[in-house]
């Protein structure tokens, strides 16, 4: 009969407004500023560097200003400039590493060209400030992350990379201790 | 014709009370002035304060039903977000469009809101609360509601906005034709009572059977479908959901209100609430007993308070049917009102003849006879019409895609 689908509905929403009241685990709503809603480990955003130790992160910047990031970047929002000492050697380390994050389109082109693994990409999206030129346009400092956040942001991913940093070591260890070895040995007599 | 009242009590008199202490301040010939200039600052008032209320528990109403926490942010429980909402509206720019109608322009919202406010007048809020006592006060009531559409299509013609002035047609079409069931379902409660003072129509269902069932004409068969038909009509006569078409933001923007803001814009929502309260009022002035108290033994709480209470459930179901309803299409909508409530209003005038001409059937088989004769008459037409209102509409078939 006609009106009996509108009494259903009815029905519906009397349920939802009395529950409400009774469990508010019904709520979909998340009180932002208050409570947040959790992020996946895939979410990502804005590239940050990778430091080795959070105590010193600008002595232990895995970044050798290679300048990869930077040619490939597609929307160039990397801004590079390589130290040097004194007599104009490059120091494999950036005196400046400015990055744009209101240029920045998080395509992560960055962190797949990085050699070193020293650029991942962030999941810290309250980044809203007051000055949209200087106040989006992070430095080396603010970019500065330790490889324990990173751990804990993308823990697969980090392990992942920790595996693979680690076998790098070991092998050119053991390459160095080989090539020692050769050189401590007496040359293999020639034939 | 009323069993003999009780002593009045002086909650019951707190009106008459106030309106004397206060004329009483000014020279006899000027009594009258100011008596109506109290009852103009009270509805005014009382009715403005009743819209900022309303605005705020249908937000959070809405939001219950719709497992959010509604707006929670301004003052305790959200409470004072009712003025933060007006402060953004009556500082916001005031925009007229370059090409627009000036004078009509400024004066669509106020007259939707003058006569909106007008209806008003002739609502027996109380025994002693009626603002003005006219011999045609429904006449006058669904008249000055009517003038209302004349503002919605000032408003979309002088904004010089296509989808306005698209929109305003639309509205202007939906008004109309709910116009018609809407005043249909008023007769019945006018032969019921022989007269179109709402004085008297309260005073005609002030009766109780058993002194605990009220004589309220929604009591009756011809009466609950009036009733019915008319909340109906006034959902739609009001711009509610689901008859909100003239306000659809996909397909006209905000209809006949694109090219208005700040204060203006504020009229119209001021006006669009008064309009609803206003038709609440009358529905229960009409079927639900005015400010008559459902039972004898109830009649120590005064009258306003009932009316009030009344109202405020009318209110609810409205906000409740808000939050549950989706829109309708137009064509549906025209087709509701013309092929639906128009006959079924019309079939409800003999309904009602027929029950006011059986009243005097007295013995127990007449009466129940009776009864049943009044409900065939209300149900039957209901649920042939509703068959073919409903004819060939069902869940949507697909030719192509696997089912």
């Amino acid at each position: 009969m006609l009106g009996t689908g509108i009494i259903q509905g009815l029905a519906t929403t009397a349920k939802n407004f009395a529950g409400s009241f009774r469990d508010p685990r019904r709520f979909v709503t998340v009180q932002y500023p208050e409570e947040k809603a959790p992020v996946t480990e895939n979410y990502r955003n804005f590239p940050f560097l990778v430091s080795d130790d959070a105590r010193d992160p600008m002595g232990t910047l895995r970044c050798v200003a290679c300048r990869i990031c930077e040619k490939e970047c597609p929307p160039q929002c990397i801004y590079i400039v390589p130290d040097v000492d004194e007599r104009g050697k490059p120091r494999k380390h950036p005196r400046v590493f400015d990055l744009d994050i209101s240029v920045c389109m998080s395509c992560q082109i960055c962190v797949e060209v990085c050699p070193f693994d020293a650029i991942k990409m962030d999941q810290d999206f309250e980044l809203a400030a007051t000055d949209r030129f200087r106040g989006l346009l992070l430095d080396k400092h603010q970019l500065a992350k330790s490889n324990d956040y990173y751990r804990q942001i993308h823990p697969a991913e980090a392990a992942e990379v920790d595996a693979r940093l680690a076998a790098e070591k070991r092998q050119a260890e053991e390459k160095a201790r080989a090539a020692a070895a050769a050189k401590a040995a007496p040359p293999p007599p020639t034939a | 014709m009323t069993p003999a009242l009780p002593a009045e009590s002086w909650l019951e008199r707190v009106p008459l009370t106030v309106r004397d202490l206060v004329t009483g301040l000014f020279p006899a010939p000027w009594r009258w002035l100011a008596g109506s200039v109290l009852a103009i600052l009270a509805v005014v008032l009382g009715f403005g304060l009743l819209f900022t209320l309303l605005t705020l528990v249908e937000r959070k109403a809405l939001g219950r039903m719709q497992n959010r926490p509604g707006p929670n942010r301004t003052g305790p429980f959200g409470l004072l977000q009712p003025i933060a909402d007006g402060i953004k509206l009556l500082v916001k720019e005031d925009i007229v469009p370059f090409a627009a109608d000036r004078p009509l322009h400024f004066l669509a919202p106020v007259v939707l809101v003058a006569f909106t406010l007008l209806t008003f007048a002739v609502i027996p809020y109380g025994r002693h609360l009626l603002p003005v006592d006219l011999d045609a006060a429904v006449l006058f009531f669904f008249a000055a509601g009517a003038a209302t559409e004349l503002a919605v299509f000032m408003a979309g013609w002088s904004s010089h906005n296509k989808y306005s002035l698209l929109a305003a047609m639309r509205a202007l079409a939906q008004l109309i034709s709910y116009e018609l069931p809407l005043l249909l379902a008023v007769v019945p409660e006018v032969m019921r009572a022989g007269s179109l003072s709402t004085a008297a129509i309260v005073a005609a269902q002030g009766r109780w059977t058993l002194g605990i069932l009220p004589h309220w004409s929604v009591a009756t068969p011809g009466g609950a479908a009036a009733f019915l038909i008319f909340m109906t009509a006034a959902l739609a006569e009001s711009n509610r959901s689901p008859f909100d078409l003239p306000e659809a933001e996909s397909e006209l923007i905000a209809g006949h209100l694109t090219e208005y803001s700040g204060f203006k814009y504020a009229l119209f929502f001021l006006a669009e609430y008064l309009g609803m309260t206003a038709l609440c009022a009358m529905a229960v002035t009409l079927f639900l007993g005015g400010w008559q108290a459902p039972c004898v033994f109830l009649q120590f709480v005064p009258s306003y308070v009932w009316f009030f209470l009344k109202l405020a459930a009318l209110l609810a179901l409205l906000i409740w049917i808000r939050g549950t309803l989706p829109r309708l299409r137009l064509d549906q909508l025209m087709r509701l009102s013309w092929k639906f409530l128009v006959p079924l209003a019309l079939i409800n005038l003999g309904t009602v003849a027929f029950w006011q001409l059986s009243a005097g059937w007295e013995p127990l088989p007449a009466r129940a006879a009776r009864w049943a004769v009044a409900l065939l008459l209300v149900l039957g037409p209901f649920v042939a019409l509703g068959q073919r209102l409903g004819a060939g509409v069902g869940p949507r078939r697909y030719r192509y895609a696997p089912a």
